[in-house]
């Protein structure tokens, strides 16, 4: 009696406690912006895998190189995550990627070669958010599987996986399952609906140790992983342009750009930087004595003469 | 000092202090709520079993869910802080009726024959007697507050916690291993010195202390 | 938004689909009985040995301290890079949550019975290992069994890190929804765990009572717990 009472109040408290916490309805975060970080400090954000924290950390020493002071919020997570985070002023500036970031922004979006990709990003941004130059460096998700997998199935295209999907569990981080680009955009550009999805995590450890060991068929990965390569992993060709271009670009809070030094060289860093030397910084901080990615930053800045 | 690709000192000090500020904002509002649930026996029927619950929210979700209820920004550290608090919360309640149970009904009694009030034999009396038993819950409190800032590392505010995301995306066990040491060395310290605390504001319970720990 | 979560937990693939609640449910509840069942298998007989000899009790304390301070976070990253994707190093991470509080409620329990009726039954010719068996664990038991409940709490709580490195459970929800952005599904996955928390909690009390012999306890806080309570990291 006592314990069935007890247990009664938890519920409700605990319901309480969860509805108060969702209250509100709608996408709470897309509520009232708020002030961006104090004076001209800029606050550079990344997402949650190595390539990306580094080339947050290459933008964070160039702008405070050049004189600006930073701070670093590394490793926020999925851009569902960074991204409000950019929109409320908890951070300024973060490494983005074209096609990726166009399609968070507009779910239907169509346009996958790099210009078009490039100028409706620009239309689509709120008015507080602004992309600086992209790079010639790309990124892409793409499709892999293991060598022995492709050879088996005869399989070079995803536009060859449309019989196989019944029998693929396919793994990716856990926003994939829901990005346009990524399940739904498989199943409509390729007719694939796959036997199962498992969240593992955005081209990191987990996603490599599925495809290897086999808990996985085929699996999201980016382009300039060097675990492609060093695992022999097969990228499926996307015929159909289901991943769109990818280029690296700065996305940053308007404000941060009344200091004309800021764009500049963000932009000069966008200019240097292209794919080959990005698979190669990826390399880089693969190897065995897992350099300091700070250390990995300035070498290149050094070598493309910015800093 | 850059230590496994990291800052290692300012990430220890906002470690201290996101691990740390909970647990005395916790402290200072379960006072009053395990005072309330000692003294009322409905109150204790509902405070305890809540704070039960309250511990098993995952941190994760409270922490994600924080600017929801509180309006602040996404990275906000008071996010965290208040996340950790509502464990701490749930933790000192319990020790703070536990350390008030403690103390024998005859000394109240005379309390009360000495002339105290109730505020008066509360604080002059109850709880330094309650001391050892609430010194043992914030030791709990504060060596898993360390604990658990590591998992903001999953939103990017983990403090010491980002050498375990960052050294499990680059395959970089020794900066794991060199997290889970810091937080481990940090812990412990604090531990030890709200030991030695705990005798000096209670310095008749040291001989007891360590017993109740170990049940 | 509550709407929603009642529509999130009501909608019917939800409890029909491989990845839907009850599948959820149930590797939750898996993952949290194997790892309290290896930990008991460690932690009971260490236990029933430092509480019947009084040797070694010095490694009950900082067992639980030290191991209370251990990020789980830090440990399962670890245990993955060492050993792979899979069960084991979860069990393996969850289980330092588990030992500590069988541990020492087993110690606690054993060491605390009364010394009189040690002497009696070495009085009357039992051996030290009948003295354990028949006399020590029945009177242990409830200590135990506080000892367990506490236990299974911290790791039904923190079983959802395991969704952190790739496995399914309750935390799957909490994971993917904190990527996809998906407040609902992370709303609905903290109440399941909390639900799932409470209904072991009740159970493992009843179960704590009918173990207790004689009058029943006035109190229904165990003892383990008193200022030792739960340690939760998910």
């Amino acid at each position: 009696m006592r314990t069935t009472r007890a247990l009664g109040a938890l519920l409700l408290a605990a319901l309480a406690f969860l509805a108060a916490a969702c209250g509100g309805g709608g996408d709470p975060l897309a509520s009232q912006p708020q002030a961006p970080a104090a004076g001209d400090t800029i606050r550079v954000g990344s997402a949650n895998f190595t390539e990306n924290r580094l080339l947050a950390e290459i933008y964070a020493t160039a702008l405070s190189i050049r004189g600006i002071k930073v701070e670093r919020q590394f490793g926020i997570g999925s851009r569902e995550t960074y991204f409000p985070g950019l929109r409320d002023g908890s951070i300024d500036l973060v490494p983005d990627y074209t096609g990726n970031l166009l399609q968070y922004l507009d779910t239907n979006a169509t346009a996958t070669a790099p210009a078009d990709v490039y100028a409706q990003v620009q239309q689509k941004l709120p008015p507080n958010l602004k992309v600086l130059e992209a790079s010639p460096a790309e990124d892409k998700d793409a499709v892999v599987v293991t060598r022995a997998f492709a050879t088996q199935n005869n399989l070079t295209s995803l536009d060859q996986i449309g019989p196989l999907c019944g029998n693929i569990v396919f793994g990716g981080p856990p926003e994939f399952q829901t990005r346009p680009y990524g399940i739904p955009g498989i199943q409509k550009s390729y007719g694939c609906t796959f036997k199962e999805f498992r969240s593992l995590d955005a081209g990191g450890p987990l996603t490599v140790a599925a495809l290897r060991d086999g808990s996985v068929q085929a699996a999201d990965l980016f382009t300039t992983d060097t675990s492609i390569p060093n695992n022999d992993f097969v990228i499926l060709a996307d015929p159909k342009s289901n991943f769109a271009a990818q280029q690296v670009v700065p996305l940053i809070n308007a404000s941060k750009l009344s200091n004309p030094a800021v764009a500049d060289v963000l932009n000069l860093i966008s200019q240097k930087m292209d794919t080959a030397t990005l698979t190669d910084l990826n390399k880089r901080l693969d190897a065995p004595d897992k350099p300091d990615p700070a250390q990995v930053a300035r070498d290149w800045l050094s070598s493309a003469g910015i800093g | 000092m850059r230590l496994f690709g990291a800052d290692i000192l300012p990430l220890a000090a906002e470690h201290i202090v996101l691990a740390l500020v909970p647990v005395l904002l916790g402290l200072v509002i379960s006072l009053p709520l395990g005072w309330w649930a000692w003294s009322s026996r409905g109150a204790r029927r509902i405070l305890l079993p809540l704070t039960g619950v309250l511990y098993t929210i995952p941190s994760l979700a409270l922490f994600v869910v924080m600017p929801l209820v509180l309006g602040t920004r996404i990275l906000d550290p008071v996010n965290v802080v208040v996340a950790l608090t509502i464990y701490a919360v749930a933790l000192l309640v319990r020790s703070v009726v536990d350390g008030l149970d403690e103390v024998p009904g005859e000394v109240l009694t005379a309390g009360v024959a000495m002339g105290y009030r109730p505020l008066g034999l509360l604080f002059g009396v109850q709880l330094p007697l309650a001391v050892p038993v609430l010194v043992a819950g914030v030791r709990v409190a504060a060596v898993s507050s360390f604990s658990l800032v590591a998992v903001g590392a999953i939103i990017g505010q983990g403090a010491l916690g980002t050498l375990f995301t960052q050294g499990f995306e680059r395959f970089y066990t020794a900066q794991i291993v060199f997290g889970l040491v810091s937080i481990l060395v940090l812990a412990l310290v604090i531990d030890g010195l709200l030991m030695l605390l705990g005798r000096l504001l209670a310095p008749w319970a040291a001989a007891r202390a360590p017993q109740r720990q170990a049940v | 938004m509550f709407s929603s979560l009642i529509a999130w937990f009501t909608a019917s693939a939800q409890w029909s689909s491989t990845t839907g609640i009850p599948t959820r449910l149930l590797q939750h509840l898996g993952y949290t009985a194997l790892t309290v069942l290896v930990a008991a298998v460690i932690a009971v007989p260490i236990g029933l040995y430092i509480g019947h000899t009084g040797r070694g009790r010095f490694l009950v304390v900082g067992l639980a301290n030290g191991l209370r301070a251990l990020p789980e976070l830090g440990v399962l990253v670890l245990f993955v890079l060492l050993i792979g994707l899979g069960l084991t190093p979860v069990v393996l991470a969850l289980m330092l949550l588990a030992i500590p509080p069988l541990l020492a409620g087993t110690y606690a329990g054993v060491s605390g019975v009364d010394p009189a009726a040690v002497d009696a039954a070495r009085g009357v010719g039992m051996t030290e290992r009948q003295i354990l068996v028949q006399v020590e664990l029945p009177n242990a038991l409830p200590l135990m069994v506080a000892g367990l409940r506490t236990a299974t709490l911290q790791v039904v709580a923190t079983a959802t890190i395991a969704a952190f490195v790739s496995l399914g459970g309750l935390g799957r929800y909490i994971v993917d929804g904190q990527a996809q952005r998906d407040f609902v599904q992370m709303a609905g996955g903290a109440v399941l765990v909390a639900l799932l928390a409470i209904v072991l909690e009740v159970a493992l009390q009843g179960l704590q009572r009918a173990v207790t012999p004689g009058v029943r306890r006035t109190r229904s806080t165990p003892v383990v717990g008193k200022t030792d309570t739960v340690t939760v990291g998910g």
